[in-house]
């Protein structure tokens, strides 16, 4: 009878997974069935393409515009991911490690930051960075990713350093190496998978920004491709831009679809154990 | 003007920082005088290192979000638009006056509520169903939660593509089940669509949080109360939730606040029209198409006093734990 239950029960969760997978890749599948279309077949409202075709990629590699934004994409989220992991990383060990005033006024700071309305943020940045002259350039969008992605890599961190054997770094003053030794020999290198996982999570987070892309530049200099995609003509003005945009569209969530099958677990675990602790 | 505002604002925030610390510390210090004196050096050096540690970072913080907003205070006072940059005067609360008489701003205001509210209810349901399958499902939980993920991780703003081409008329395959309307051209079947895009974007999110929540909840207790008699629902409400709670007012708040910042999707599929604007959208037409920076500035600081508000009251209503503010007890 046993057996028999769970062989039940095993089939209705088996079903409610298949309705959460369906759920989940329907809009993705969606949209790179679109990008393989030809233009004939593009609006003939099936969901799976009757004639393949690569041109839509190879029309938006041939643009300066979409080539230009996708390093732009790339090299932006990943400065400002590098910055923000190795400042939050400093600030998660202080916090979980050290005894120092003014720690739950920090902890209590990037909680507001995390929920501040970026929005309010866009017309002040706009002239203030017209004003320094950090307007449509790299660091001016990548000061305000670091600065969001700061409170999140600060929760993710510090939970995750909790977790480290902190014994380690006893030993190792008690051998006679200062703090900061301790820091940099012992733990970090036990920190790693905890700051790659949060590494991964700024990552998305700036890659997906698109209100500060849109609101902060102004030419291919620094626009990022979310940007560049709400811009998009086509290569040429008569032609319909629904191929093009779907083809960006896929080229990137690639790397959001590859970290998601290679490091669901650490991701899941990243989000889960920095959100809880309340 | 503002290049000289900014290391004094650093200063003033450090040095309050400081003083906080100093006060807090007196206690602590007196009693440790009493103690040897090495350990009292030691705890200086630790407390200078954890300052050290933590100033860049809080720096940033502050300089990148109190000082604009500081400085948005002060544009919001003064006419300002852009195309006429000879006309900037301060004109005290006039703006103020000027945006919450206006229709437009309400509307926005309208269409953001209604969409904060409705979503975040939907989600909380839908999430709670998630969160349950991607923690108890007896198969396939690393396919559960990788598909779970794809949501989350993927761009708004191509998920935004996705659902606009999928409501097309003729090339969509979800108009076309509606004998090829255009629902993205009438207000209330854009706003549903808006709403349909949020859901299926953030659903994960609020999911992954409250399987934090689950995970707190002893598995000697649900079977104990199992034993008892309990049925699946009973146990719902009456082992899980109560544990969960704390974890399901902090997802609330998160995704209540994040809601109310809703701008990608509407951007992508209605670009505002039909009176489908957020405040968010509201503010950055005025700023980046209207070029005005008074009336935009207005806007931004009235969405950081409605956000801060709905901040307080659910931490007031329902004493929220911040997350992570135990952090600080932590020795």
């Amino acid at each position: 009878m046993a057996v028999e239950t769970t062989t039940r029960a095993k089939v209705r969760w088996g079903l409610l997974d298949v309705i959460v997978v369906v759920f989940a890749l329907v809009p993705v599948l969606w949209i790179a069935s679109l990008s393989f279309k030809t233009p004939a077949t593009l609006t003939d409202g099936k969901f799976w393409p009757r004639e393949w075709t690569l041109d839509n990629y190879r029309t938006i590699f041939d643009t300066d515009q979409f080539v230009r934004a996708l390093v732009n994409s790339i090299g932006i989220a990943l400065i400002a991911t590098l910055i923000a992991v190795v400042l939050g990383a400093m600030a998660a060990y202080a916090i979980s490690r050290l005894d120092f005033p003014g720690k739950k006024l920090l902890v209590g700071v990037s909680l507001l930051i995390a929920m501040f309305p970026q929005v309010s943020l866009v017309s002040p940045l706009f002239e203030i960075e017209r004003q320094l002259g950090l307007f449509d350039t790299w660091p001016g969008l990548i000061l305000p990713y670091i600065t969001f992605a700061l409170p999140l890599a600060i929760y993710t961190l510090s939970a995750f350093f909790k977790q480290i054997p902190w014994d380690l770094e006893k030993a190792a003053k008690m051998d006679g190496a200062t703090q900061g030794q301790a820091f940099r020999r012992v733990i970090a290198p036990l920190a790693a998978p905890g700051l790659f996982t949060t590494a991964i999570l700024v990552f998305i987070f700036c890659w997906n920004d698109f209100l500060f892309a849109i609101s902060l530049t102004s030419t291919e200099r620094s626009r990022t491709v979310p940007a560049a995609l709400s811009f998009f003509t086509g290569a040429s003005q008569f032609e319909d831009p629904t191929g093009a945009i779907c083809a960006a569209a896929v080229v990137i969530t690639v790397p959001i679809i590859l970290f998601v099958l290679f490091f669901q677990r650490r991701i899941v675990s990243g989000l889960t154990s920095g959100a809880v602790k309340g | 003007m503002s290049v000289n505002a900014t290391p004094a604002g650093a200063d003033v925030a450090a040095d309050a920082e400081r003083a906080a610390g100093r006060h807090a510390a007196v206690p602590a210090q007196r009693a440790r005088r009493r103690s040897k004196a090495p350990l009292s050096e030691n705890k200086r050096a630790e407390r200078r290192l954890g300052w050290l540690l933590c100033a860049p970072a809080a720096l940033v913080m502050v300089l990148v979000t109190a000082y604009p907003i500081l400085y948005s205070v002060w544009l919001s006072l003064q006419r300002f638009d852009l195309r006429f940059p000879d006309q900037r005067e301060f004109v005290g609360l006039e703006n103020y006056a000027t945006v919450l008489t206006n229709q437009f701003w309400w509307t926005a205001f309208g269409v953001t509520a209604l969409i904060t509210v409705v979503t975040v209810v939907i989600e909380l349901v839908l999430g709670m169903g998630l969160a349950l399958i991607m923690h108890r499902t007896l198969v396939g939980r690393g396919i559960v939660r990788t598909a779970a993920l794809i949501p989350y991780g993927i761009v708004t703003v191509v998920a935004a593509f996705s659902w606009r081409y999928a409501w097309t008329p003729g090339t969509g395959y979800l108009a076309n089940l509606f004998d090829g309307s255009a629902p993205l051209t009438e207000r209330a079947s854009s706003l549903a669509i808006i709403m349909l895009a949020e859901i299926w974007k953030t659903t994960p999110f609020m999911a992954l949080l409250l399987m934090a929540g689950l995970a707190l909840v002893p598995e000697d207790l649900l079977k104990a109360a199992s034993t008892d008699g309990a049925t699946a629902w009973q146990r719902f409400t009456k082992v899980m939730l109560p544990v969960m709670k704390p974890a399901i007012l902090v997802a609330l708040l998160f995704r209540t606040l994040d809601a109310f910042r809703v701008f990608d999707n509407i951007f992508v599929l209605t670009a505002g029209g039909n009176e489908t604007s957020s405040v968010s959208m509201l503010a950055y037409n005025n700023l980046i198409r209207g070029l005005n920076l008074g009336i935009g500035s207005t806007m931004s600081v009235l969405i950081f006093l409605t956000v801060a508000i709905i901040a307080f009251v659910f931490v007031k209503l329902f004493g929220t734990a911040a997350p992570g503010s135990d952090d600080g007890e932590r020795r």
